[in-house]
């Protein structure tokens, strides 16, 4: 294996731990709006990642570092050609954070409903955009000879993204029910579960049609026994949260999510972004790669820090454990 | 305008834009971090009530700044991507590593640890709650410290050879290492710990103020007594990182007249070598022409700036811009290598002139807080009053200029955030009209896949949400400042990581409010 293909699997992981710990921010996000009735409930949603949402963002952040230490090319096509699309995703960003931190700074009715649209339009559409994007990496755009994106942002709105967006839309919103169930205490649980269920049923229909299509056009053995385990783990998490073992319903449906996220970048490999102009033009591992000096030094530096990272984050979310309860919510 | 000068002046407006808008925040964040974490250190080790009050209000501020500085961070992390696509492609190989690393080490730091702090406060044992703190501050230092390298080497490429027309890189160390970096980050930090101080000071003198107006009988003594703590810190603070700023800035200086001589002559608007060259304080000059029409100098001292004595040569504008031409030929547009002068030369004294105005005032305002050996008995204040500013041993002098003195000390809070803001306009405009100094140009940076239409869209979008963002921002943060510490009592109970779920312990806690919630 050269180091550039290990580069690969470990920009993959990055962008797995993304999905399935800012996916369940994001499901949370949206269902402030779909699962909470009142203000006090509003808060308990917000206040389970409260204490995490800025570490799990900071998996993106270390994505778009990574992909630039040791894929400059990937980094600068994928981010100049997807420019529209990512200035939502950024403006998304910036909103959201900064609705968490300041909406509960002023005992203002308004000001509060205010920032309370802004977290759900802000965690609907990135999670919705992330899809398109990932939908459009593996199906290949536009590139010309020079590496430079040669479409424009129509050409991204195609039916296999967009469905590709509608599935991470609805799997986040899953994952962050399943999250909310396995967080919270009381009636809220209760419902949190009832509407995982929903979701769950919608998103293995979308998932599966999905992930076929992924897999006629794009698939090998490997990938399909990658969605193998995508969907079994998906009918698992319904399984458990109807039993209602919603620890292991959060294990699952993060399952899913490592495993759809694994089969979107085995399909990929060892292209990075496919052109659908001329199959010559496709940026691959080796030549959107970094020299081996670079990747070598960042090989050591992601190999001391990384256990490093999963530690203390860990740590956190078991600081954090206790489940909460409108009661908890100081007035 | 033609197309290609549009294409390289909106990205680097938008750059300019996003990138000084970030660096509002990052200095107060960086200082508050390790303030608050002192205090708080404070208030541990002595259980003194002032301290705890003090840690939670400078708390709550530094909060609602940083929640500010990490929004705009991230779109400065793709921004390279998004429109400077061939810079990114040529420097990826060496200027990717320390992004990457400044993720993977600092940002992750920084944020875990934030959350843990903000919520943690009935969750952990006091000391590893305040270990959390310092783990914030600690990963801000290291933050700017990855930024840093990566920005000097663009300032000051090292460390590389050109392949295939890519740069490459062959010594790491040099990267992280070279003089640029250390004397730069060395400057950034004393500059951010001189804004962070200026803030506590304007903040503090602010409180004190209205405190000293209130009759006496309502005047809550605790609250004094930690604004008088934050007065006196901050101005030591201030002192203390102010002179390290003007020695920084001056090896700054020194380091940059070897590098790029082109900025120094441009930052003094010299446009013939002199020996020995005079500093400028006042030009009016003509880029045409060529020379100034009008200046005020102070002879021999850019000599004493570039080269440590007050005789040697220092080469002009015109001088580099001929040697530049001939080394460079027509790689730039016009084969000019001249940056725009007069915002350079303005820049410059800006940022000294400002910043050493909050230097000046916290040196001043220690003294004038000045405590018992220096006064009469009479004028002594304890440490819960109100301190009078503005008097000899014996005398207080006119309630008037007690006023201004107090008024001055609140102003002093802005001053080191538009000396920031010059400071970075100085480097990255003097640099140009290189992106990399003598490897590439600005102009052939940008992304060519990207219309100008794409990026105006974005740069309006990004300046009106940041423009929304502002305001809403120094609405809170006056707000909270305003409001001045809580009388919010510590928590009394050291609170212990149980098993899970286990012993009475937990239970009884089940149902208690958190003391943190959004
Ligand atoms: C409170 C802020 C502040 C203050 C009081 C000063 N500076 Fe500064 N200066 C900065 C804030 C700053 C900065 C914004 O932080 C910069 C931008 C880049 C950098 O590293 O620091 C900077 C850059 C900068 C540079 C450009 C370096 C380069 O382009 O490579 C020089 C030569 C100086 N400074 C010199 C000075 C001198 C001689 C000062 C006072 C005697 C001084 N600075 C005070
Ligand atoms: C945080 C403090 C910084 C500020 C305030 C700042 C400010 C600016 C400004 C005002 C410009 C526009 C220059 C012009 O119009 O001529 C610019 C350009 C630029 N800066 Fe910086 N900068 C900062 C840090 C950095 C860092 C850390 C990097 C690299 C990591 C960087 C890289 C660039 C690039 C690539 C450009 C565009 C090309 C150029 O004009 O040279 N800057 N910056
Ligand atoms: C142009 C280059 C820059 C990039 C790409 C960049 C990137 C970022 C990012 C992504 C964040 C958010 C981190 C989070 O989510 O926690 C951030 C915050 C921060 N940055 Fe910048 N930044 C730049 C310039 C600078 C400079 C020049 C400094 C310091 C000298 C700096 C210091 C900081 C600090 C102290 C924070 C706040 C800490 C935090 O909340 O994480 N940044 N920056």
């Amino acid at each position: 294996m050269h180091l550039h293909d290990f580069w690969f699997l470990l920009i993959a992981v990055l962008w797995t731990g993304y999905f399935f710990l800012e996916g369940f921010d994001f499901g949370v996000g949206i269902l402030t709006r779909l699962l909470a009735r009142d203000e006090r409930e509003r808060r308990v949603l917000i206040n389970t990642i409260g204490p995490v949402w800025d570490g799990n963002e900071v998996w993106l952040l270390t994505a778009g570092g990574a992909t630039f230490a040791a894929f400059p090319n990937w980094y600068a096509t994928l981010f100049s050609g997807f420019y529209l699309p990512l200035l939502l995703i950024l403006v998304c960003l910036i909103v959201r954070g900064v609705a968490f931190e300041y909406r509960g700074k002023r005992d203002d009715e308004r000001w509060r409903r205010n920032w309370g649209t802004a977290i759900f339009w802000c965690s609907l559409l990135p999670a919705f955009l992330w899809g398109v994007a990932f939908g459009n990496i593996v199906r290949g755009v536009k590139i010309d000879q020079h590496m430079e994106y040669a479409g424009d942002v129509w050409d991204l709105l195609n039916p296999y993204a967009l469905l590709g967006g509608l599935v991470t839309l609805v799997l986040f919103t899953f994952h962050g029910a399943v999250f909310t169930a396995l967080k919270t205490l009381g009636d809220i649980r209760e419902r949190a579960r009832r509407t995982a269920l929903g979701l769950g049923a919608l998103t293995a229909v979308l998932a599966l049609g999905f992930l076929s299509w992924t897999q006629a056009d794009h698939g090998d053995a490997w990938s399909l026994a990658a969605m193998i385990v995508a969907v079994a783990a998906l009918l698992g998490a319904l399984g458990c949260n109807q039993l209602g073992r919603e620890g292991w319903a959060f294990v699952l449906s993060g399952v899913t999510i490592v495993a759809a996220v694994a089969m979107l970048f085995l399909s990929l490999y060892p292209d990075v972004m496919p052109s659908t102009l001329n199959p010559a033009w496709s940026l691959t591992v080796s030549n959107a790669s970094a020299s081996p000096y670079t990747l070598k030094i960042m090989t050591w530096v992601a190999g001391i820090m990384t256990p490093v990272v999963l530690l203390y984050q860990g740590w956190t979310y078991w600081v954090f454990r206790r489940r909460i309860g409108v009661q908890n919510i100081p007035a | 305008m033609d197309l290609a000068l549009a294409h390289e002046t909106v990205a680097r407006w938008q750059f300019g834009v996003t990138t000084v808008y970030h660096f509002l925040f990052v200095p107060l964040t960086i200082s508050l971090a390790a303030l608050t974490a002192g205090l708080q250190t404070a208030w541990v080790r002595t259980n003194r009530e002032k301290y705890f009050r003090a840690t939670k209000f400078w708390g709550k501020l530094f909060l609602i700044n940083i929640a500010m500085g990490v929004v705009t961070g991230i779109v400065q992390e793709f921004q390279f991507g998004m429109n400077w696509s061939d810079y990114s492609r040529f420097v990826g190989d060496i200027f990717g590593a320390p992004l990457a690393m400044e993720a993977l080490i600092a940002f992750f730091f920084e944020s875990t640890f934030i959350g843990l702090w903000i919520f943690g406060w009935d969750r952990l044992p006091r000391r590893i709650h305040l270990a959390c703190i310092w783990m914030v501050a600690i990963g801000t230092v290291l933050s700017a410290y990855f930024i840093l390298a990566a920005n000097s080497w663009m300032q000051h490429p090292v460390g590389y050879k050109v392949v295939n027309g890519r740069a490459q890189l062959t010594d790491i160390g040099k990267v992280l290492f070279q003089n640029t970096t250390l004397v730069v980050v060395f400057h950034t930090l004393t500059a951010a710990f001189l804004t962070g101080a200026a803030f506590m000071v304007g903040i503090a003198a602010y409180q004190l103020r209205r405190s000293s107006r209130q009759p006496a009988e309502e005047r809550d003594r605790v609250k004094v007594a930690s604004m008088r703590t934050s007065l006196r810190l901050g101005l030591v603070v201030a002192l203390l990182a102010g002179l390290g700023a003007a020695v920084s800035g001056d090896a700054l200086g020194k380091v940059m007249f070897e590098q790029q001589p082109m900025k120094m002559a441009a930052a003094e608007a010299l446009w013939d070598g002199q020996s020995p060259a005079p500093f400028s304080i006042f030009a009016v000059g003509d880029v045409s022409k060529g020379h100034n029409s009008v200046e005020v100098t102070v002879p021999g001292l850019l000599s004493f700036l570039a080269k440590g004595n007050f005789s040697d040569e220092v080469p002009g504008i015109n001088d580099t811009n001929a040697a530049e031409k001939a080394k460079y030929g027509d790689l730039a547009r016009n084969a000019d290598y001249r940056p725009n002068i007069p915002t350079t030369f303005w820049a410059f004294r800006w940022m000294i002139g400002f910043g050493m105005t909050s230097f000046v005032i916290g040196a001043a305002g220690l003294w004038l807080t000045r405590r018992r050996f220096w006064l009469a008995p009479e004028f002594r204040r304890d440490g819960d009053e109100v301190p009078l500013l503005m008097l000899t041993r014996t005398k207080p002098l006119s309630p008037f200029l007690d006023k201004w003195a107090w008024r001055l000390a609140v102003w002093t809070m802005g001053f080191p955030l538009i000396a920031n803001s010059w400071g970075w306009i100085f480097t990255e405009m003097g640099r140009q009209p290189w992106a990399v100094y003598g490897l590439m140009t600005t102009a052939s940076a940008v992304s060519p896949s990207v219309s100008v239409g794409e990026q105006v869209t974005s740069l309006t979008v990004f300046t009106v949400l940041y423009g929304i963002l502002a305001v809403v921002e120094v609405k809170l943060l006056v707000k909270y400042a305003k409001a001045g510490p809580t009388d919010e009592q510590p928590p009394t109970r050291d609170p212990r990581l149980r098993p899970p779920g286990g012993g009475a312990d937990a239970d009884a806690d089940a149902d208690k409010p958190l003391a943190f919630a959004y």
